[in-house]
C-alpha cells in the first residue's frame, strides 16, 4: 500500500526540511522524502500550494470515555482529532470513574482499541480519584500503559503528597504533567481577577493562584530530581518563573492552550460560558507574554485542552456553567491564525510546538517525517480561511470558545499510519 | 409624550441589563421620560394607557418585596397586565432552567419579563434567549439599572443636573450590584463619583470605571454633594472577612456628627431597606437632606420610563420587519 504527497511545502523541523518536496508513504511508513519523486502509488495527494507538515501531537485531551460519553467519546473527540490533522492525543484521567489504577488503565485501553480512530495515550492520576488523599500505584498503570500521571482538573494541595508523588514518579521514570492551581486563591472563582471580575461581579482567580504553584510544583521537582510538565499556562509570571527554572536545569517543560494566545479577558464580557474557561481568560499582558514565551521556547508545547461539555452544563448561569472549551478541531488554524500569520512564529516553530516538541516531552516516536517513521501526515491550506460553526463539529459537543471565528488554515487531509483518515472534501474516513 | 417625539430620539435597546451598556443620551431619555411619568403619580388618577394589552411578567429568584412592588405598580400606571412568579431558588440541579422558564413565559405571549436574579449575567444569558424584552431587577453583584436610574434621578431633580456632581457611595461596594449600576450611569453623566469602603469591600480594578477610591469617611464626604449608603449585608460572604457590625458603624456608618464635620449640606440617599444604626443612624435617615423615601417614589416613574421605551422600541422593531 503506497501513498504518494506531491508538490506540497514540507515542514519537518526534526530532519530541517522547509521545502517543496514530496513524501512516500509504503505499508504505513514513510519510506522516501525527496523532490520530484516518480513512482506508481494507490493514493496520490497533490499538495501544490499546502503545507505539508507531521500531524499534531495534542497532549492535552479530555476525551471524557469512560463515564461522561454524552459529552465525547473516544471515538467521536477522535474523529474530532482528525479533522484538526491530529493523530495522537494523551487522553486526561478525569474521566468517571478515573484512570486511578492499573485495572482502569487496561478498561481504557480496551475502549480505545475498539474505538480510536488514532493514537491515543494514556494519563494515569496522581491520586485516587484525584482527590488529592492518596497516592496511586504508579508502577501499576505504567506497566498497564500510562505514560503520564497528572491529576488535572486539580492540582494536589497536600505538599507533602506531592513530593512523595515525584520521588515515585522519578523512580517510574514517568513524566509528571501539573495542573496548577492554588484553590486557596482561586476558591469560586470563575473568570480574570480584576477589572473583569469586578466589572461583571463575579468572583476572580488571580494570576497568584496559577503561578504559586508552578513555583511550588518547580521547588518540589528540583529537590526531587523528577521531570514535570506544567499543563495550559495562562499568566505573565508563570512565563517567568519557567524561564529561570529552565535556566537553573529543572526537568520542567510547559503547554500552552490556543484559547490563551487568542483570546483574552474581554471575550468573558457578555456572559458567554464558551469563554468560561480553568484558568481564565487573562489580560492583554498576560496574552503578549504567553505569545513572548513561545516565540522564545520557554513554552515548549501548543496543546488545546479539548475540555467537551454538554449544552445542559453550558448554557446555563455564568457561575453554575462547567468550565472548558473544545479545541481539537481549531488549534491548527488557531496557531497559524494568532502566530505564525502574524509574523510571531514561523511554520517551522509552530510545527515545532504543535508536533514535535510534544511528541520529544511524551517520549513517544512521533511529530517528525524522518524515513521510518509511522506516516502520520497533516496537509494544510495556510491561506484558506473558514468561520467556525456550531454545528460542523464532529466532536460531540460543541462548546467553543472559538464560535464565529474566522480562522485562516483549513486542513486538507489527515493521513494516519500511511491512510488518509480525513479529508476536508470527503469528511472523516471509516 | 411629545416632547419625546420632537427631539425624535430612539430607543434602539430590546432590553434593559444594565447601565454600562446605555449611552449619555439613552440615560437622559429615559430621565426625562421619567420626569413625565413622576407627575402622573401626584394626579389623582394614576394611570396612562400606554401599556394596555401588554403583559408584563415579574420573574423573581431571590425575595424582594419594594423592587417587584414597584415594578408591579409602574406596569400597572401603564395599563397593563402583570403577573408575579417567586421562586425561592434557582437550581441547576432540579427544575427548570432559567432559559426554559423563560421561553414558557414568552410562549406565553407575555411582552416584558422583569428578573431579579442571584447569579450575575443570569438577565444578560435571559435576554438572548427569548425574543421579548428582559428588564435586569437585579442581578448577583452585577448590576440593579433601574436601582441606579433612580437614584441618578432623584439626584437630577434635587440638584437640577448630574454633571460636576460630587456622588459619594459608602458601603460594600464589592458585592453592590447597586454601587456599579449608579457608578455606570452618574459617570456617563459627568458626575464625579467617589467610593468609600474598608479594603476588603472594595473589589479589584475599580479605579478603571472612573472612580476614586478612599477608605477615610471623612475623606469621603468633605467634597460630597450626596452620598449614597449601601445596606450592609454582614451575613452574606461565607469569608467571615466583614467587619463587625459595630466596628462597622464606628468607622463608615453615616451620622449627623460626621455629616456636620463634612460642613455642607449632604443628600443622603439609600437603596432600602435600611438598616438603622448599622449603615446609617436613625436621625440622618429621618433627617431634612434624606430623599430616601422620594427616591422609593421617584422609582415607579422611573420604572414606568424603562417599561415605556422598551416597549417602543419592540413596536418599531415589529413595524420594520412587516414594512
Amino acid at each position: 500500500m503506497r501513498l504518494l504527497v506531491k508538490n506540497g511545502t514540507v515542514i519537518d523541523p526534526a530532519n530541517k526540511i522547509e521545502a517543496v518536496m514530496d513524501i512516500l508513504a509504503q505499508d504505513g511508513r514513510i519510506s522516501r522524502v525527496a523532490k520530484d519523486i516518480k513512482i506508481e502509488a494507490d493514493t496520490v495527494i497533490d499538495a501544490a500550494g499546502m503545507i505539508v507538515m507531521p500531524s499534531v501531537v495534542d497532549m492535552h485531551v479530555h476525551l471524557r470515555e469512560p463515564g461522561r460519553e454524552d459529552k465525547e467519546t473516544v471515538a467521536s473527540g477522535t474523529m474530532a482529532a482528525a479533522r484538526g490533522g491530529v493523530t495522537t492525543v494523551l487522553a486526561m484521567p478525569n474521566t468517571s470513574p478515573a484512570i486511578d489504577s492499573g485495572e482502569n488503565v487496561q478498561a481504557l485501553k480496551d475502549i480505545i482499541n475498539r474505538s480510536a480512530l488514532i493514537d491515543v495515550l494514556i494519563s494515569g492520576a496522581i491520586t485516587m480519584g484525584r482527590l488529592g488523599k492518596e497516592l496511586c500505584d504508579i508502577g501499576a498503570m505504567r506497566k498497564k500503559g500510562a505514560i503520564v500521571i497528572t491529576d488535572d482538573g486539580a492540582s494536589v494541595e497536600d505538599e507533602e503528597l506531592m513530593l512523595k508523588a515525584l520521588s515515585a514518579a522519578k523512580k517510574d521514570k514517568i513524566l509528571v504533567v501539573c495542573h496548577c492551581e492554588d484553590k486557596r486563591l482561586s476558591g469560586k472563582g470563575v473568570v480574570n481577577f480584576g477589572f473583569t471580575s469586578t466589572r461583571l461581579g463575579l468572583r476572580g482567580v488571580p494570576n497568584e493562584s496559577e503561578y504559586k504553584r508552578v513555583e511550588r510544583d518547580i521547588r518540589l521537582a528540583a529537590e526531587t530530581g523528577a521531570s514535570i510538565h506544567i499543563a495550559h499556562l495562562s499568566c505573565a509570571e508563570s512565563v517567568d518563573i519557567i524561564r529561570k527554572a529552565k535556566k537553573d536545569g529543572v526537568k520542567v517543560t510547559a503547554e500552552t492552550a490556543p484559547h490563551y494566545f487568542t483570546l483574552n479577558e474581554d471575550a468573558v464580557l457578555d456572559y458567554n460560558t464558551n469563554m468560561k474557561i480553568n484558568p481564565p481568560l487573562r489580560s492583554c499582558k498576560d496574552v503578549e507574554a504567553i505569545k513572548r514565551g513561545l516565540k522564545d521556547g520557554v513554552i515548549d508545547a501548543i496543546a488545546s485542552d479539548h475540555a467537551p461539555h454538554t449544552e445542559n452544563e453550558k448554557e446555563i448561569e455564568f457561575e453554575y456553567a462547567e468550565s472548558g472549551t473544545i479545541g481539537l478541531e481549531t488549534e491548527l488554524s488557531a496557531g497559524i491564525t494568532a502566530l505564525v500569520d502574524k509574523g510571531l512564529l514561523t511554520w517551522n516553530e509552530l510545527v515545532e510546538k504543535m508536533c514535535l516538541n510534544p511528541a520529544r516531552i511524551l517520549g513517544i516516536d512521533k511529530g517528525s517525517l524522518g524515513v521510518g517513521r509511522e506516516a502520520d501526515i497533516t496537509i494544510v491550506s495556510p491561506g484558506k480561511e473558514w468561520t467556525v460553526k456550531k454545528h460542523n463539529f464532529m466532536s460531540r459537543s460543541s462548546n467553543s470558545a472559538f464560535l464565529g471565528m474566522k480562522l485562516k488554515g483549513v486542513v486538507e487531509y489527515t493521513i494516519y499510519k500511511g491512510r488518509v483518515i480525513y479529508s476536508a472534501r470527503k469528511g472523516v474516513a471509516e | 409624550m411629545s416632547k419625546q417625539t420632537k427631539k425624535k430620539q430612539k430607543w434602539v435597546h430590546k432590553d434593559l441589563l444594565g447601565l454600562e451598556y446605555l449611552s449619555h443620551d439613552d440615560i437622559i431619555l429615559l430621565l426625562d421620560t421619567a420626569d413625565s411619568f413622576r407627575e402622573i403619580l401626584d394626579r389623582t388618577i394614576k394611570k396612562v394607557p400606554a401599556l394596555r394589552g401588554k403583559t408584563v411578567v415579574n420573574l423573581f429568584y431571590e425575595p424582594s418585596t419594594r423592587t417587584r412592588v414597584s415594578f408591579e405598580i409602574a406596569a400597572k400606571r401603564l395599563s397593563a397586565d402583570v403577573i408575579n412568579i417567586a421562586t425561592e431558588t434557582s437550581s441547576v440541579r432540579k427544575g427548570e432552567t432559567l432559559n426554559d422558564t423563560g421561553r414558557n413565559i414568552e410562549a406565553l405571549k407575555a411582552d416584558v419579563i422583569i428578573v431579579r436574579h442571584n447569579c450575575s449575567g443570569a438577565a444578560t444569558m435571559l435576554a438572548r434567549n427569548v425574543n421579548i424584552s428582559v428588564v435586569n431587577a437585579g442581578d448577583g453583584w452585577h448590576e440593579h439599572p433601574t436601582q441606579g436610574l433612580l437614584d441618578i434621578f432623584t439626584l437630577r431633580k434635587k440638584f437640577g443636573r448630574i454633571e460636576g456632581l460630587n456622588v459619594t457611595i459608602v458601603g460594600d461596594i464589592a458585592h453592590s450590584r447597586v454601587a456599579r449600576s449608579n457608578i455606570w450611569g452618574l459617570t456617563k453623566l459627568g458626575a464625579r463619583v467617589m467610593v468609600c469602603a474598608p479594603d476588603i469591600l472594595i473589589p479589584p480594578g475599580i479605579e478603571d470605571m472612573g472612580v476614586s477610591v478612599t477608605n477615610d469617611i471623612d475623606e469621603a464626604l468633605v467634597n460630597a454633594d450626596a452620598v449614597n449608603v449601601l445596606r450592609m449585608q454582614f451575613e452574606r460572604d461565607e469569608k467571615a472577612v466583614f467587619p463587625k457590625q459595630l466596628e462597622y458603624f464606628k468607622k463608615f456608618g453615616i451620622t449627623e456628627e460626621r455629616l456636620k464635620k463634612a460642613g455642607r449640606d449632604i443628600t443622603v440617599m439609600h437603596p432600602g431597606p435600611i438598616n438603622r444604626g448599622i449603615e446609617i443612624s436613625s436621625k440622618v435617615a429621618d433627617g431634612v437632606n434624606s430623599v430616601i423615601l422620594e427616591q422609593v417614589t421617584n422609582g415607579i416613574a422611573v420604572r414606568m420610563a424603562v417599561l415605556f421605551w422598551l416597549s417602543q422600541a419592540r413596536e418599531n422593531n415589529k413595524n420594520e420587519t412587516i414594512g
